[in-house]
């Protein structure tokens, strides 16, 4: 029973992240149509970001402090990512806005390649596993004998916190309520005075941010980033997504959260379950699909007329 | 005095098929006028170049003597013309009282509640189903419904595509006696129907629109009585 808890603890921190990420995709889908297969390494350009400034721009009497340096990092990584968020928005997504939806699709798998590469040339040490700060203690405690890091308190209560500020935003402000009507109907949306260009540069600055947050959290959690991080957390955060209904954000942050919970259980009961930690994910996606083919909470699957 | 709206030689292409072939009228504030004419005649397809749906080929479209069809569509709508389009439109998983708002999107002054409760008079079903979605209502709810959103711009210039459009003759009654009070309110309308017995009915002028040019022009009356119009749009031998 003590094991059982502690996987699900594990698996709710897991699922935080993934779920961070999958909001990224499920909003940009929500708005445009495109799976953004570079939403990956926004998350891991984050991490960088946040390396960054933690390695090369904070003094050093102030980088054991952690009320300074990890909202430094946080708010580096989010920059970084939100930066290169909209530059590839602008340079590689808008231009094929009206070209058929394969091309997009294309370019995106493309712009993840190219920011693979760049972090891996160019990054100083880029081709190695950077080692990441810890940034909060590396304590744990226990509560009824199962134990908790901090950084997984942190993980948890920030991701949360996010999530649920995210669907205020959607739900209550003038701009979220501009990205839900975007979403649904893009031309009559235009025609309520709707700047939709405005609102898809909006959508990907927010998936970005989160995915700032999870690149530095992922990094926090395992002390170590290399470009490559990107690939299999957002090939997982796209997992839940899909597994939660694309387009539909209660979706990606329940998907998320049942990865992470299903991945974390199958590695413990599962013989041999930890070799396979990486299958999982798309074993339970497949399942749904198979019974749900719009996800869990996916309104209908039949695309827009 | 120039007319609140003046369409000059406006052609409009799809690929390499002209849609719209030098359409000229004008509309004048506080006027309605209908372009009538069947199927692919190029009345929808008017209507959503002036709004800045389409580009236009060319010709120009001016809005108080100033220059619109190059503009975007969220520009051409913070100028004050609404379009209700063809097929309604709505937000379908919004309440009718967040479609409503999304009418006032680009309205930053404190007088959007008031128009709210105006349009819950004019069509009372919508207050008892505010909270709603809007694509669980009726055709002529939903109607109703993108004419109120269409109005929560306080538009200069209200455009309508097929309003009667899939609706029943009791219901159609019901959208047209609210143009009628719509016009008596001094709303400058451009609608565009095939139902040409009510739209003519109600218009100060009309157009009668084929295969992407005007045919015929006069007040609404004259065109009720034309031989011609009565044939082709009215069903009569």
């Amino acid at each position: 029973m003590r094991q059982f808890v502690q996987q699900l603890v594990n698996g709710t921190v897991l699922g935080a992240t993934y779920g961070l990420i999958a909001l990224g995709y499920t909003m940009v889908y929500g708005i445009i149509q495109l799976i953004n297969f570079a939403h990956g390494e926004i998350f891991m350009v984050g991490a960088f970001g946040g390396l960054t400034v933690y390695r090369y721009w904070l003094p050093e009497s102030l980088a054991g402090n952690v009320w300074v340096a990890l909202p430094a990092v946080l708010i580096v990584a989010i920059a970084v990512s939100v930066g290169t968020a909209v530059l590839m928005e602008r340079l590689a997504y808008r231009p094929l806005r009206n070209a058929p939806r394969l091309a997009p699709l294309i370019t995106a798998i493309g712009v993840s390649i190219f920011l693979q590469e760049a972090v891996r040339l160019f990054y100083p040490g880029g081709k190695r596993q950077q080692p990441f700060p810890q940034l909060i203690s590396s304590g744990t405690f226990d509560v009824a004998g199962v134990t908790v890091a901090w950084v997984s308190v942190f993980v948890v209560v920030v991701a949360v916190a996010l999530m649920v500020a995210l669907q205020v935003f959607v739900k209550k402000t003038k701009t979220g309520k501009a990205m839900r009507a975007t979403s649904q109907d893009p031309e009559s949306a235009k025609l309520m005075g709707i700047d939709i260009n405005r609102v898809i540069v909006v959508t990907f600055v927010l998936g970005a941010a989160l995915a700032a947050v999870a690149g530095v959290m992922q990094g926090m959690r395992f002390a170590q980033i290399d470009f490559r991080i990107g690939f299999l957390s957002g090939l997982k955060a796209f997992t839940a997504a899909v597994l939660g209904g694309i387009g539909n954000i209660t979706g990606a942050v329940l998907g998320g959260f049942l990865l992470g919970i299903v991945e974390a259980l199958a590695t413990q009961y599962v013989p041999q379950g930890s070799s396979w930690k990486d299958v999982w994910a798309f074993i339970v996606l497949i399942a749904v699909l198979v019974v749900r083919p719009g996800g869990l909470l996916g309104e209908r699957v039949a695309t827009r007329a | 005095m120039a007319a609140l709206l003046e369409v000059r030689d406006l052609h409009v292409a799809y690929g390499q098929i002209d849609a719209v072939r030098g359409v000229s009228f004008d509309v004048d504030a506080g006027q309605v006028v209908a372009l009538i004419g069947s199927n692919g005649a190029g009345k929808t397809t008017t209507l959503r170049t002036l709004s800045g749906l389409q580009r236009a080929s060319g010709g120009e479209v001016r809005l108080d003597g100033d220059r619109i069809d190059r503009l975007a569509a969220h520009e051409i709508v913070a100028r004050g013309v609404a379009h209700a389009p063809e097929g309604r439109r709505l937000f379908p998983r919004m309440t009718i009282r967040e479609n409503l708002d999304l009418g006032a999107y680009r309205r930053r002054d404190s007088e959007v509640e008031a128009d709210v409760a105006m349009v819950y008079d004019l069509f009372p079903i919508l207050a008892e189903r505010r909270a709603q979605a809007a694509g669980t209502l009726s055709g002529g709810e939903q109607q109703m419904l993108a004419i109120g959103r269409a109005l929560m711009s306080r538009p200069r210039l209200l455009m309508l595509d097929e309003p009667s459009m899939g609706l029943s003759p009791l219901v159609m009654r019901t959208i047209f006696s609210t143009l009628s009070e719509l016009k008596t309110r001094g709303t400058t309308l451009l609608l565009v129907e095939q139902n040409a017995q009510a739209a003519l009915g109600l218009a100060d002028s009309g157009h009668v629109l084929e295969t992407g040019r005007i045919v015929l022009s006069g007040t609404g009356a004259d065109l009720l009585r034309d031989e011609g119009v009565r044939k082709a749009y009215l069903g009569e031998d």
